[in-house]
């Protein structure tokens, strides 16, 4: 076998093409064996069916505009309450730097829905009753008559005489282990009132007094490692605090309260509230006069980072406000993608069409072209729903059939290329290769364009159309890899069959047909006159200048223009000696 | 020629035996573009404005599909039982679809709505799809292409100005960029079809068409330019007509391959999907691809070639051509004289 030459290298790079292909495949496979990989491209809602909810987020008393780390944090809140509330498959992602998009299979629970679009409240409440641990109901609820009876009216959110016997009953039947009792509560408790709250980390059961301080009241939260008075760093990470004016001022005298009450009695402690959830009940070792509480306790370092982040939902209190919100019946969906596939499929029958009236057998490459790069699309959607979780939408979906015409464009700058280089006179094997030189650079170019146009509309697309965005600039790689590792070699190996060689009347490469016939002595093999390209041209001027005389060239034009074809036609003969030599190799 | 042949088409066409003056007769194109223009910003005036859909008014759609009976009275009814003061605009979209648009429901309303329309329609609770949008959305969706477009055009005519190494080029190709926004803008009102996000999102889509069409055939300008300050067959101008000459079959080729597909999704969509994403998308990328391919062969170009007329490079070379031509036209006529003029 020739190692070198236009056929080896073309088949070699055909290789690598299958290797790729085997490789995706592989990949998919072994994700559908061993993981939830699936064959198929998952579907987005508006084809499968359920509610997409658009949600603005609206910082209270803060500014105007949401920063990107409190977007996170706006769908960190989300993600937990929807996780919370059992709704399985939820997606909730944000959009376009300002908007969080909810998306739930079925309709939602109105529960759910006001849930979501709840404010997170984050509130700090003195321990009444309670304990890490208390997680079940109580088997043996306390008997009527020793039921507890407020004596007087409370006097500060510590006093015992907020827990009234329906409280109490509540305490006791209240089950900490249960997911409902862990999830966000979607009506506030009154900040004025005492509550029954669970700490799940603990399964922790309470009943926590009024509200004393309010979320909305610390500065900021972080976590770090604690360090001794020494200011040497202990092994032992802790969760700082950072309350303002105000805050700093009702926590000073929050502590100086329960630290009088002492260690030991379960009132030392202050829950902080999360939702109606206890993020942390921590008790009170020191008066904390500065607004600067330390959180220590046997923290990992992931869980103090939780309850910083948590903390700092304090100090942000997002609510959400629906700006658009869409139920989907699945017939709907169904219905859409099936005319969508079918008028898909029509467009591609009409391509094909065309390309075969226009390129004859150079039309079946461009089909076979189309269809390996549908192929690999396919693929890369499979593993991009498996990995990335990539939906397929109707939009992507017509995303996918407007990209038919936008990879065939790609065949046909390449196609006529090679014509071009035909009428000039050269032979197929230079042809391709010359045509796809120049073809490269234009394909590369104009791509380009489309990855930009492509990368563009993702970023800033509304709604579904995002799809449409990411199905575009994906076929857009899909067309390179495929010009590059299928058309290109395939065109160079047909270059060397007599069928095309020879310019055959289907080929498409049909010299006659293309005004190279005077040149053309057949045989697959051209020792044609390669003219310089220029002096074809020459022939052919703009009408407005209308004149014999250009046919003529000055001497010194002819010097050049001869110059160049001896040297353009030992570049042919090399090219054609490599091309014929491989011929009879084969 | 027996019969029209798109391959000698190319023939004569590549070798400038054809040729069509896209260049020479710039003014004449410019001057239909302008006008193209001024009815494009004109219709939507007389007419009122755009057809907006309900994305950018805000209110409560619903879809029902399957119906037997596409009675509009039907729908109406359903939503002024729930409803009493409702206005609801109650629409055949396609062959057992109807769809009901309101003004913004609540969510008890919506789920009555929609329990109504099951009855009046009698389908079953799978058929029907309720939709709300806040009045807020259009916005967020308008200032959001409006975004994309300024970011993209940016980016693209920087990139542009790289690879050809001319900022005349990004200057011509944002010309017909221009001329495409506003016709495809002005067709799109003249149809009456629905603005929707999907519609919104086409026309950007189109501007990448667009600046792709545009950039094959600048490629091909900046090739046969490339060599001007030594050449003096053509001037400047013939080269660039040339230039677009010979890729017009392709031109052709890709619009017609590139439009094949979205017909086919505009037409099956316009007959059996009734307004959605795929009928809204398609509707603006079939004019926009047509008029971005007219626009590169008789804006963009043309605008290349006026752009860059007045360097005195380019005057400079031009006249050497005229010269050159003058001196061959005297050649020409003492060969005549001799009776060797070529046919």
């Amino acid at each position: 076998m020739a190692r070198t030459g236009p056929g080896y290298a073309a088949k070699r790079t055909l290789v690598w093409l299958g290797v790729v292909f085997a490789l995706l495949a592989l990949l998919l496979g072994g994700g559908s064996l061993w993981s939830n990989a699936s064959w198929a491209p998952k579907l987005a809602l508006d084809l499968e069916g359920g509610t997409q909810m658009i949600l603005a987020p609206q910082v209270q008393g803060g500014s105007e505009e949401i920063t990107p780390e409190q977007l996170d944090q706006a769908v960190e809140i989300i993600r937990q309450r929807v996780d919370g509330s059992g709704v399985a498959e939820a997606e909730i992602s944000t959009q376009s730097g300002q908007n969080v998009i909810v998306a739930l299979p079925g309709i939602p629970e109105p529960e759910t829905r006001e849930l979501i679009q709840a404010s997170a409240q984050m509130e700090f409440r003195p321990v009444l009753i309670g304990g890490p641990g208390l997680a079940p109901a109580a088997e043996t609820p306390t008997p009527e008559d020793q039921l507890p009876t407020p004596s007087a009216e409370p006097t500060d959110a510590s006093d015992p005489n907020w827990i009234t016997a329906e409280l109490l009953q509540e305490f006791e039947s209240t089950d900490c282990t249960s997911p409902e009792a862990l999830q966000p509560a979607v009506e506030p408790a009154p900040a004025d009132q005492p509550m029954v709250a669970c700490e799940p980390d603990t399964q922790g059961k309470y009943i926590l007094g009024p509200v004393e301080v309010r979320g909305t009241e610390i500065e900021s939260a972080d976590y770090g490692m604690a360090r001794s008075a020494q200011g040497q760093t202990l092994n032992e990470w802790v969760v700082n605090i950072d309350f303002n004016d105000e805050g700093t001022e009702t926590f000073r005298e929050v502590t100086e309260r329960l630290f009088a009450i002492g260690s030991g009695d379960p009132r030392n402690q202050f829950a902080i509230v999360l939702d109606g959830v206890i993020v942390s009940a921590p008790t009170t070792n020191a008066v904390i006069p500065d607004g600067r509480p330390q959180i220590s306790g046997s923290f990992t370092e992931e869980s103090a980072a939780a309850l910083a982040e948590q903390l700092k939902y304090g100090a942000l209190p997002i609510s959400f406000e629906i700006q658009s919100e869409q139920q989907i019946s699945a017939t709907l969906g169904a219905d859409q993608l099936r005319l969508g596939l079918i008028a898909g499929v029509i467009g591609l029958v009409l391509v094909a069409v065309y390309s075969i009236f226009q390129y004859r057998m150079l039309g079946l490459v461009t089909i076979a072209s189309l269809v390996v790069a549908g192929v690999l699309t396919y693929l890369a959607i499979c593993i991009l729903g498996w990995t990335e979780n990539y939906r397929l939408s109707l939009a992507g979906v017509a995303g996918l059939i407007v990209a038919i015409g936008q990879t065939a464009d790609s065949f046909i700058v390449y196609f006529e290329r090679i014509r071009d280089e035909l009428r000039d006179g050269r032979g197929l094997v230079p042809a391709v290769e010359n045509g796809w030189r120049r073809a490269k650079r234009t394909v590369l170019a104009s791509k380009a364009m489309n990855l930009l146009a492509a990368v563009v509309l993702y970023f800033v697309a509304v709604g579904n159309v995002r799809g449409f965005a990411f199905t575009l600039g994906l076929t857009a790689i899909a067309d390179l890899v495929v010009v590059f590792l299928f058309t290109h070699p395939v065109m160079r190996l047909l270059a060397m069959t007599r069928f095309f060689g020879e310019g055959h009347r289907w080929s498409g490469l049909d010299p006659s047909r293309l005004g190279v016939l005077p040149l053309y002595r057949g045989a697959g093999r051209v020792r044609h006159k390669p003219v310089e390209r220029p002096a074809v041209e020459l022939r052919g001027r703009n009408k407005a200048a209308a004149g014999e005389a250009e046919r003529r060239m000055t001497i010194a034009e002819r010097r050049l223009a001869e110059q160049q074809k001896a040297a353009e036609e030992q570049k042919t003969v090399s090219a054609q000696a490599r091309g014929t030599e491989e011929g009879d190799n084969r | 020629m027996s019969r029209f042949s798109f391959a000698e088409f190319g023939n004569e066409l590549y070798s400038g035996k054809r040729s069509y003056p896209f260049v020479g007769k710039r003014n004449l194109w410019f001057a239909i573009a302008g006008a193209a223009i001024l009815l494009s910003l004109l219709v939507p005036v007389i007419k009122g404005g755009f057809n907006l859909g309900i994305d950018f008014r805000g209110g409560s759609e619903f879809t029902v599909s399957n119906v037997q009976d596409t009675s509009v009275g039907a729908g109406e009814q359903a939503v002024t039982d729930v409803v009493p003061e409702a206005v609801p605009r109650v629409t055949n979209i396609a062959p057992e679809t109807m769809r009901i648009q309101t003004e913004r429901l609540s969510d008890d309303q919506t789920l009555s709505v929609r329990d109504a329309l099951i009855g009046a329609y009698s389908v079953t609770e799978e058929d029907v799809t309720s939709n709300f949008v806040g009045p807020t959305w259009g916005e967020d969706v308008s200032r959001q292409a409006i975004i994309g477009l300024i970011v993209f055009v940016a980016l693209a005519a920087g990139l542009m100005a790289i690879y050809f190494r001319t900022w005349k080029m990004s200057v011509a190709a944002m010309a017909a960029l221009v001329v495409v926004m506003v016709t495809s803008a002005g067709i799109y009102s003249l149809s009456d079809f629905e603005v929707t996000p999907s519609a919104v999102i086409g026309f950007l889509t189109i501007l990448s068409y667009s600046l792709y069409d545009t950039v094959v055939v600048f490629d091909k300008i900046r090739e046969n330019t490339a060599d001007l300050e030594v050449s003096s067959k053509r001037t400047f101008g013939e080269q660039v007509n040339l230039a677009v000459n010979q890729t017009l079959v392709r031109s052709i080729n890709t619009s017609v391959v590139a439009v094949l597909p979205v017909a086919a999704i505009l037409f099956i969509g316009a007959m059996l999907l009734g307004a959605g994403t795929l009928r809204d998308l398609s509707l603006a990328l079939f004019v926009g691809i047509i008029i971005g391919t007219l626009t590169t062969v008789f804006v963009a170009a043309p605008m290349y070639a006026k752009l860059r007329m007045n360097e005195p490079d380019i005057r400079k070379q031009e006249k050497r051509v005229m010269h050159r031509r003058s001196l061959e036209a005297g050649e020409a006529g003492e060969a005549q004289e001799a009776g060797t003029a070529p046919a």
